[in-house]
């Protein structure tokens, strides 16, 4: 790979060629993102973890939908299947721009984490949706 | 090109392993299996809303063997994420970054992590199991 700027015919650094034009403005966004989300999921695991035990506890299908009927349980819930997914993409994306060097590769790896994400996501919350309505 | 003759700074293999160093590889390592943990979540309340037949289903497979050492390995990824996650927040504050203090950290989220799996399963054993 060739340094960007250094084969042309002007003598400027590729640092002045990018000096005065403002940050990159999203650049400690999908940091600040990971942390929330992860803050936001300590806090609903520990409900979650309970919650979990207690569908063990009511081991019978009537039983483990009564459950989740209640508006609290089903709020709880999906703001967890929203809070982990957005996570957990946010971090594969991470991984593969470590571990994955093939370009194509690359992105179509991206582009699936994020679909899979969203779809496994959107699944969940229709889910609990369908089971607090009863329906 | 003249850069890549340059010799490169030694990789993970040159290193013996420091503990934090096995603990920031299993923060990666837990984390992708506990966004494969997820689809099972997704899986489970999916068959939830679709009937007793289908959640008949998903709970023999979460009693049966593989169900019962996938769900086991999960809680323990899940409680090491979540307890070296809140290492990590605590960094993010500039808090605990002594070589000293990391290594304590380190032995706390270990024991953290495996003390609150073993208490999730005695409950899960003392409710009569999963099934």
């Amino acid at each position: 790979m060739s340094t960007p700027g250094m084969d042309r015919a002007n003598l400027r650094t590729p640092l002045k060629d990018v000096r005065g034009l403002g940050s990159a403005k999203s650049g400690t966004r999908h940091f600040i993102v990971q942390r929330v989300t992860g803050i936001a999921l300590a806090l609903l695991t520990i409900w979650i973890v309970g919650f979990v035990l207690t569908l063990v506890h009511a081991g019978d299908y009537l039983h483990a939908r009564e459950l989740l009927r209640h508006t609290f349980a089903a709020v709880w819930l999906i703001a967890f299947i929203v809070m982990a997914f957005w996570h957990a993409q946010l971090g594969l994306q991470v991984v593969i721009e470590d571990y994955v060097h093939t370009s194509w590769l690359e992105m179509l790896s991206q582009i699936a984490v994020k679909f899979v994400c969203a779809g496994a996501a959107l699944t969940g919350v229709v889910a609990v949706i369908r089971i607090a309505m009863g329906a | 090109m003249p850069q890549n003759a340059r010799p490169l700074s030694p990789h993970l293999q040159i290193y013996r392993w420091p503990l934090s160093m096995a603990l920031s590889i299993l923060h990666r390592a837990t984390g992708i299996a506990l966004a494969v943990g997820l689809l099972l979540v997704v899986w489970l309340l999916l068959s939830l809303a679709s009937g007793p037949e289908s959640y008949a289903v998903a709970r023999a497979f979460c009693a049966s063997w593989l169900g019962l050492v996938l769900l086991f390995a999960w809680s323990w990824a899940l409680f090491f994420h979540l307890c070296n996650g809140v290492r990590h927040l605590f960094w993010d504050i500039g808090v605990g970054f002594a070589k000293a203090q990391a290594q304590r950290s380190a032995f706390v989220v270990v024991a953290a992590s495996l003390l609150l799996t073993a208490l999730v399963w005695i409950c899960v054993i003392a409710q009569g199991g999963v099934a």
